[in-house]
């Protein structure tokens, strides 16, 4: 544990804070990415991940198995994508308002039925070592990667593949283009966002889980700190790209970790604004990648935030 | 809404009275039968979990509409909620989901903490309006931003006003623990505590402040705004139809500014009345989640100012009742969310009956026949 | 003005309500004997400052003549005003444990008035002569235990550096970064602490990032002042580092690195104001224990602990709970070179000084805004 890496201590911190803090971020804009294609917009993905860090970490916890928990939280977040989806399709239903409403009650089913999971401690997701090369702890530490985090950088590849080269993103980009022109083809608009909504719930899911059961592994009512919603909007600045939401991801968790980076070198005045920090990248980013006319290159047509 | 008074005038043809009646009774009827729906959702989730919603409810009934106390109860929870259902409700008319209001509410009870403690020896006539004013102005210049944004970026309006909320959270937590900390203010950093005459005070006959009548009257204003002056009816073209309002050469953008930071403005005076009628000084206390709260009255409300009043205190007594249910049923404290949450979906799912529940076609159909 | 609303004539009423309500098959109040209440800021079992006060609370049920009815998650809001009478007038409290600190100003002192045959004792609040006479506040000297552990931490670490996770730079949090980092220097001079500050209570992936930066910096024994310390213990144990506990005993969490912790033990506090409530005594308003007095305790050792480490830990405690035992020496410096004691000057842990500490001592990397 020694070694004082003095100044370097705030990139690697922020290296490192990228790997650790971004995969709630990843799974839940990935899984927005392909909603949001399909021309819906989700933003109950926060309750989603609250109630998949709950479920994760209870069947975690029951069954012994963090991949258990896994399979549950990813299982519930289909469901509340299912809910989201189904209500989506009825006429006059508006899409926004259903996540607001989905967000208050996924958080507060949540809390309702994980009070008893607050205090056991469930087993933890593994992780792999990945900076076996270097003697230095703290390098160590930063590279120490868990596999979600695999998963979904080889996920962003896969569903990017998947949205340019194959049937299915087809489908879904002529769904989220125009509804007309889908029906047009023979495909069935509703069916697609449901489906697609029920996959963007399950990585919500998953991403929850990582909260509860690798970092920072713990279920408890402060667990996220509105991930959720932060990664609804790296979608709007990722152009709805998968690739894109994965470098959106890894800058936020970086900036996530400058507040405490730069107080473990000294820097102490103001730590809530560089906690905000997080918050302040985004808006900035959201403005400078806005136009005017509201029409966003790479936008769903479909896409009722972007009409 | 009166519609009461009306039937029972002397009808030349009580018919002719019914018809336009009918046309709004849908706006009363669905979210009526959506809100049994989502209570009757929830008392089923109740006996699932082997819990009696007979008792539920009437805890419910009792803690927040049983005894004067718990009138008192309800009410002083909802002039905040009032205020910050505003927030939502007037950028609604143009079809704006604004859901940061929480930020405008923290960064007006700053603004009145920290003009309070600069015009404490003032006297209250002037320091008074001076802090309202001040914690409605920053109120309304950050949702306005939003707006503005919109309108000049076309930054969504969601999103934006959200991540703004988290800003102002930052913003307050920075200023009351640093530039404006009162040094006195030992284990709680806070502004400096208010003079007494500064304080709002209790409306008389029964404890509940000042802020709860004013909000009342935002409620009524805002329905006059909405419904019976003509910049009203521009906001509800222009939220119906953007670009036929500005074919009709409709001032949009003012429209959209001015409108967010109306809303602004309300949620900026509910944090005014927290710091000068409750908590006495600016602090991290101020986030206490009515802005958040105030999404699901407007929403339940349906964005009319005046359904704002009943709704609100429908919500208000839930969570007044919230410790009672939580002592005498052993239900944790997220019952109250979870309700709140099965009656937000419901209302929402109700919307797809909109214009499906016509009377209006049902009664002439009666009269043809 | 408020106290009117709530005439002896409501009450009643209220009362009759509640009869009603038991007939209707609710779930009824306690009767006779003595109920107590007990409200939380957070959840019942966060390993933390509120569980710690909850074993409190479960030692008061086991008494007899009785009831303890308890809330958990009271925002510092008008929540916790109408928690307090919701418990009086509902279940007909006589005595109330409302236990975070932001309780105190201006809740406890807004409700108390209008009650005056209820008890309301507050944790961690300076009560001073002319506050309600139903007032009280309790606390310990809970610097000490982090002194303790301070001890063991200079023992343990080989880095010379340990680490402190802080919620917030106010005097209780200040005072228990520096006991934690006099007590290592205590056994060496040359140790340093690092402090990183979350800025709130409860943050769970904040709370990491911070013990991660600490660890990333070299310190190797880590401890925290934050409600919940379960994140920060896991963390730091999990990257390899000792920890010391705070508030409850968090040794499960990490059998073979916990070193020991300091703990409150509220029961002592709390059985003994019931009793005294019971017999009809008198309580003081101004209470305040440490070590000796049982109102605080250390976690047992850990395993990894040197037997040097244990030697001295014992010597110290023995000292402390004897009396008169100073943290706070002369010549001692802040951390920007202010002498906040001259030579020969000791601050004992009664002294009221300590309860407005506003500096991090000589050897904490921090600042305190």
């Amino acid at each position: 544990m020694n070694g004082d890496i003095g100044l370097w201590a705030v990139p690697l911190a922020m290296i490192g804070g990228a790997i650790r803090v971004s995969t709630p971020f990843l799974f839940v804009s990935l899984g927005e990415v392909i909603t949001e294609r399909s021309g819906r917009i989700n933003l109950g993905l926060e309750g989603t991940l609250v109630f998949g860090a709950m479920a994760g970490y209870a069947l975690a916890y029951l069954t012994g198995s963090a991949w258990a928990g896994v399979g549950a939280a990813a299982l519930a977040g289909l469901l509340f994508g299912l809910v989201h989806g189904l209500l989506c399709s009825l006429p006059k239903v508006n899409d926004i308002a259903i996540g607001i409403a989905l967000m208050l009650l996924g958080t507060g089913l949540a809390f309702f039925f994980g009070k008893p999971f607050i205090q056991p401690v469930a087993p933890d997701l593994p992780a792999i070592n990945l900076g076996w090369w270097s003697d230095l702890p703290q390098v160590q530490a930063a590279l120490r990667v868990n596999v979600l985090f695999l998963v979904g950088a080889a996920l962003a590849v896969a569903l990017a593949w998947m949205l340019r080269k194959t049937r299915i993103g087809l489908t879904l980009r002529v769904v989220g283009d125009s509804s007309d022109a889908a029906r047009a083809l023979g495909i069935r608009p509703a069916r697609v966002r449901i489906l697609a909504t029920a996959f963007g719930g399950a990585l919500a899911g998953i991403g929850g889980a990582y909260l509860s059961l690798f970092y920072p592994g713990s279920w408890n009512e402060g667990i996220s700190s509105g991930q959720g919603l932060i990664a609804v909007a790296l979608v709007i600045f990722a152009r709805w790209s998968p690739i894109n939401a994965f470098f959106a991801a890894l800058l936020f968790g970086a900036a996530g970790a400058l507040g405490p980076a730069l107080q473990s070198v000294g820097v102490t005045q103001g730590y809530y604004l560089f906690y905000a920090a997080p918050f302040v990248l985004t808006l900035i980013v959201l403005v400078l990648s806005s136009s005017k006319s509201g029409a966003l290159t790479g936008a769903p047509r479909e896409l009722s935030i972007t009409k | 809404m009166s519609a009461g008074v009306e039937i029972t005038a002397p009808a030349r043809s009580a018919r002719a009275w019914l018809v336009p009646l009918a046309g709004r009774a849908e706006g009363v009827l669905l979210p009526l039968a959506a809100l049994v729906t989502g209570f009757a959702a929830f008392a089923l989730f109740l006996v699932l979990l082997g819990k009696n919603p007979w008792t539920f409810y009437t805890l419910v009934y009792q803690a927040g509409f049983g005894t004067g106390f718990s009138w008192t109860n309800t009410l002083a929870r909802a002039a905040p909620l009032l205020l910050a259902a505003l927030c939502v409700a007037i950028p609604a008319r143009l079809g704006l989901v604004v859901i940061g209001g929480e930020g405008a509410i923290v960064l007006g009870g700053v603004m009145a903490g920290g003009l309070g403690a600069v015009l404490g020896g003032w006297p209250a006539l002037i320091a008074m309006p001076l802090m309202a004013l001040g914690a409605a102005l920053i109120g309304g210049l950050w949702i306005g931003a939003v707006g503005a944004l919109r309108q000049w970026r076309g930054v969504n309006e969601t999103i934006a006003s959200l991540l703004m909320a988290y800003i102002a959270i930052a913003l307050m937590n920075h200023l009351v623990e640093g530039p404006l900390r009162d040094a006195a203010s030992l284990n709680k950093p806070s502004t400096a505590p208010l003079a007494e005459a500064l304080r709002v005070g209790d409306m008389p006959g029964f404890s509940v402040h000042w802020g709860l009548a004013v909000a009342f009257l935002a409620c009524i204003g805002a329905w006059v705004l909405i419904e019976r002056t003509t910049l009203g009816f521009s906001a509800r073209i222009a939220g119906g139809n953007v670009r036929a309002a500005q074919v009709q050469g409709l001032p949009v953008t003012k429209l959209v500014v001015g409108f967010t930071a109306l809303g602004g403005a309300c949620a900026g005076l509910a944090g005014y009345f927290e710091v000068s009628a409750v908590h006495g000084s600016a602090n991290a206390s101020l986030a206490a989640g009515y802005g958040y709260t105030g999404i699901l009255i407007a929403f339940l409300a349906r964005h009319n100012p005046l359904a704002i009043i009943p709704v609100a205190l429908l919500l208000a007594g839930i969570e007044a009742s919230s410790g009672l249910v939580q002592r005498r049923m052993e239900l944790p404290d997220a019952t109250m969310t979870v309700l709140q949450g099965f009656i937000f979906v419901a209302i929402l799912a109700s919307e797809t009956f909109t214009g499906r529940l016509d009377l209006t076609r049902w009664l002439s159909r009666g009269e043809r026949a | 003005m408020a106290a009117d609303f709530l005439t002896r004539r409501r009450f009643l009423t209220t009362s009759a309500g509640l009869a009603g309500a038991a007939a209707m098959g609710l779930p009824a109040r306690a009767q006779g004997g003595l109920t107590v209440g007990f409200i939380y800021v957070g959840p019942r079992d966060d390993y933390g400052y509120n569980q710690a006060h909850a074993q409190g609370a479960a030692a008061v049920k086991a008494m007899e003549g009785v009831t303890v009815i308890e809330e958990e998650n009271v925002a510092e809001t008008q929540d916790v005003q109408q928690t307090m009478e919701s418990m009086i007038n509902f279940d007909g409290a006589s005595l109330l444990f409302p236990t975070s600190f932001g309780y105190f100003d201006p809740h406890i002192l807004e409700v108390a008035p209008k009650y005056p045959d209820v008890r309301f004792k507050h944790c961690g609040g300076l009560w001073t002569p002319g506050m309600p006479e139903n007032v009280g506040s309790y606390f310990g000297y809970i610097g000490m235990g982090q002194y303790l552990n301070g001890i063991v931490a200079g023992h343990m670490t080989s880095s010379k550096k340990i680490g402190f996770v802080a919620a917030k730079p106010i005097p209780q949090v200040l005072l228990n970064i520096n006991s934690f980092l006099l007590g290592a220097r205590a056994v060496d001079p040359e140790i340093t602490c690092q402090v990183i500050f979350t800025g709130e209570w409860s943050m769970a992936v904040k709370e990491a990032e911070a013990t991660n930066a600490l660890a990333d910096a070299g310190a190797d024994v880590i401890t925290c002042h934050v409600d919940g310390p379960k994140v920060v213990i896991e963390t730091a144990a999990a990257r390899g580092a000792y920890v010391c506990g705070y508030h409850a005993d968090q040794s499960a969490l990490a059998p073979e690195l916990y070193l020991t912790g300091a703990e409150w033990n509220w029961a002592t506090v709390y059985t003994d104001m019931v009793a005294k409530t019971l017999a009809g005594e008198p309580i003081p308003n101004f209470v305040r224990g440490g070590l000796a007095e049982g109102f605080i305790k250390m976690s047992p050792l850990g395993p990894a602990v040197t037997d040097a480490a244990r030697a001295q830990f014992e010597a110290v405690q023995a000292e402390i709970m004897a009396g008169d035992y100073a943290v706070i020496n002369g010549p001692l410096a802040d951390n920007s070179g202010n002498v906040i004691a001259a030579d020969g000057v000791s601050y004992l842990e009664t002294d009221v000084e300590l309860e407005s500490m506003d500096y991090l001592v000589d050897g904490v990397i921090g600042s305190t805004s």
